[in-house]
């Protein structure tokens, strides 16, 4: 007993041993490092966010519309524009998120053309987003000659998609076959099994998804000028160009009016709180009831 | 004894007239039908996308041939446009974010995996993920109000002062101390695509099975040496995978880009000058450009060649994780 004492007491002091342990120490407190930069930043965000944000943040920001420097306009316009169009891209892209993720799912399997539909979604997920606002401008600007709301909505709705169609595909896989099975031995239809075994097993992580969708796509920003373009008035209808928060900050960051820079900071502010709210809510609420 | 017609697709027969059109219509097929027509909108999405840009850009390519790519030249006078300086800045502004994001994504997904206890690291790796879901025009703000002044009062200085009279180094870092530039850029980037690459090598490292990393430590093994000898070869190309995929998405960064760029049509050695990539380039020439026009040909060209890119590192990256997978 004693001996092994000795013996590993010894061989840690060889100057090898030492050697290695040095470097052990260096990599695991450079890896420290690296992490811990990726937090700082992430604090350093936060925190620029708050302190230059949290002055223009008051009730006129949160009710009056955009208006010229000077004039003290807010963001409401912007606010409710962003909610109309992150509401409307979803009416769009849940339903063929969801019906695509299916697909992937239940019928394609590992066949060429679900191989195909699953790598292009992948590339649509990481495609330029200003690229999807330029084919949008292509198709549903240039005809009609001017821009528009729903022409945003359908660009944010192909954004939402394939992380819609991701997460449903991954989330059904997850459904134990018994369960399919089953459904299917009761002489339910393939559809009814899908729709109310799977999907409903599913539902938490289906929503998990749709809601990073969400939070996704509220704060984009390059796929909506050429085809929502923004708006200083108040604009409900969607076929006329539509203001959102996003652009917003866009158009008033970097100018030289005080009053518009600070509602840029606070547009940012009002944009990342809502967006990591859903995230947090997404990481830490349902992941941790479902596990 | 009621008897089936042959062409009745279903033994649900009922007394109803028209029972087997509504079983259609209610049925799996229909359901069939929907899903596979979903999927098949997103293969035309795709499609159209590229089909628009390419037909977009064909005045473009018709008119400047292939001098489009090597030429740096971008007047709206004389109507001459050139993809040289947009693609350069694009590329070069990736490979410094791409330099800065690899060590440290490695080094988190491996403070993460094997040396911090289960419990905080799914707490860090957490907030390290909500870093990724910041929106990009955050990180454009964020990178004009305290990167960019960083840069040009300590950053640039430091770099003049040190390299500034080395040979070959010196044209590297030379320029006026803007602070917005190729090197902010990138690293705006770097700390945009680092989330990812976090993610994927976290994934990586956390797929080898146990029982190597378990016979290293037994033999007496470090963390480090672990990483190093058992863990990076067997998950090198799943890393790669990593990597490109991140690459993939500071190529096409539009709004954080073209917050900290400066804008500056231009190519030349220096790590701080004002450039501009393809994305940044079309944000902001696209409101000056009238429908028709060559100029909107040329962006949309530019777009061509970004999509076409974009879409040879996914594959590549898609290849690289699937292969360790099989």
């Amino acid at each position: 007993m004693s001996g092994t004492v000795t013996k590993s007491n010894g061989w840690a002091k060889s100057p090898v041993a030492a050697r290695r342990r040095a470097i052990d120490l260096v990599a695991t407190g450079l890896s420290f490092v690296a992490t811990a930069i990726a937090i700082l930043m992430l604090a350093s965000i936060l925190w620029t966010l708050v302190s230059n944000g949290i002055a223009g943040l008051s009730v006129v920001a949160l009710i009056r519309p955009m208006g010229p420097p000077g004039s003290h306009g807010g963001l409401a316009n912007a606010i409710v524009g962003s909610v109309i169009q992150t509401v409307v891209a979803l009416l769009m892209g849940a339903p063929i998120g969801l019906c695509c993720g299916i697909y992937l799912s239940e019928y394609g399997g590992k066949g060429r053309f679900a191989s195909t539909v699953r790598f292009v979604s992948d590339v649509l997920l990481s495609a330029p987003s200003i690229l999807i606002g330029l084919f949008v401008y292509l198709v549903l600007v240039a005809p009609f000659g001017h821009f528009s709301g729903f022409a945003g909505s359908v660009a944010l709705a192909i954004l939402a998609v394939p992380i819609i169609v991701r997460t449903t595909e991954d989330m059904l896989r997850l459904v134990p076959t018994a369960m399919r099975e089953a459904g299917m031995a009761l002489g339910a239809k393939k559809w009814r099994v899908v729709v109310f075994l799977c999907l409903r097993s599913a539902r938490v992580g289906v929503l998990t998804g749709i809601l990073l969708a969400v939070a996704r796509v509220s704060g984009e920003t390059a796929p909506l000028l050429f085809t929502s373009l923004g708006n200083e008035n108040w604009s409900f209808s969607l076929a006329q160009p539509m203001a959102s928060l996003p652009l917003a900050i866009y158009q008033y960051a970097g100018k030289p009016y005080d009053d518009w820079l600070a509602l840029s900071w606070t547009g940012a502010l009002l944009v990342t709180v809502g967006v990591l709210t859903i995230n947090i809510v997404v990481r830490f609420g349902i992941r941790s009831r479902k596990g | 004894m009621v008897s089936i017609p042959a062409e009745q697709p279903s033994l649900d027969v009922s007394p109803i007239p028209g029972a087997a059109d509504e079983a259609f219509w209610h049925g799996d097929r229909l359901f069939r039908l929907i899903v596979t027509g979903c999927a098949l909108l997103v293969l035309l999405v795709l499609g159209g996308l590229v089909i628009a840009m390419g037909v977009g850009g064909l005045k473009a390519f018709a008119a400047f041939g292939p001098q489009f790519v090597v030429s740096n030249v971008w007047n709206p006078v004389s109507n001459e446009y050139g993809a040289l300086a947009p693609l350069f800045g694009t590329v070069v502004s990736t490979l410094i974010a791409v330099a800065i994001a690899l060590p440290l994504a490695f080094g988190a997904a491996f403070w993460l995996t094997a040396i911090a206890p289960p419990a905080v690291a799914e707490f860090v790796g957490s907030a390290v993920q909500l870093l990724a879901a910041v929106p990009s025009i955050i990180f454009g703000m964020w990178g004009l109000a305290v990167v960019v002044p960083f840069v040009a009062h300590h950053v640039q200085p430091f770099a003049r002062h040190v390299f500034g009279h080395t040979p070959g180094l010196r044209w590297v870092v030379h320029g006026a101390a803007f602070g917005s530039g190729l090197l902010t850029g990138g690293v705006v980037l770097a700390i945009m695509v680092m989330p990812f690459m976090t993610a994927v090598m976290r994934d990586v490292f956390m797929a080898i099975p146990p029982m190597l990393k378990e016979s290293a430590y037994g033999l007496g093994a470090t963390r480090w040496e672990v990483m190093r000898r058992i863990v990076a070869p067997w998950s090198r190309t799943g890393m790669i995978g990593g990597v490109v995929l991140g690459m993939g998405r500071a190529l096409g960064e539009t709004m954080a880009v073209t917050f900290v760029i400066g804008n500056s049509n231009s190519v030349g050695w220096s790590i701080f000058a004002p450039r501009n990539t393809v994305a940044s380039l079309i944000a902001l020439e696209f409101p000056e450009s009238p429908a028709g026009s060559l100029k909107l040909s040329a962006l949309m060209a530019l777009g061509f060649i970004l999509i076409v890119i974009s879409f040879a590192s996914l594959i590549a990256a898609r290849w690289l994780l699937r292969e360790k997978s099989a």
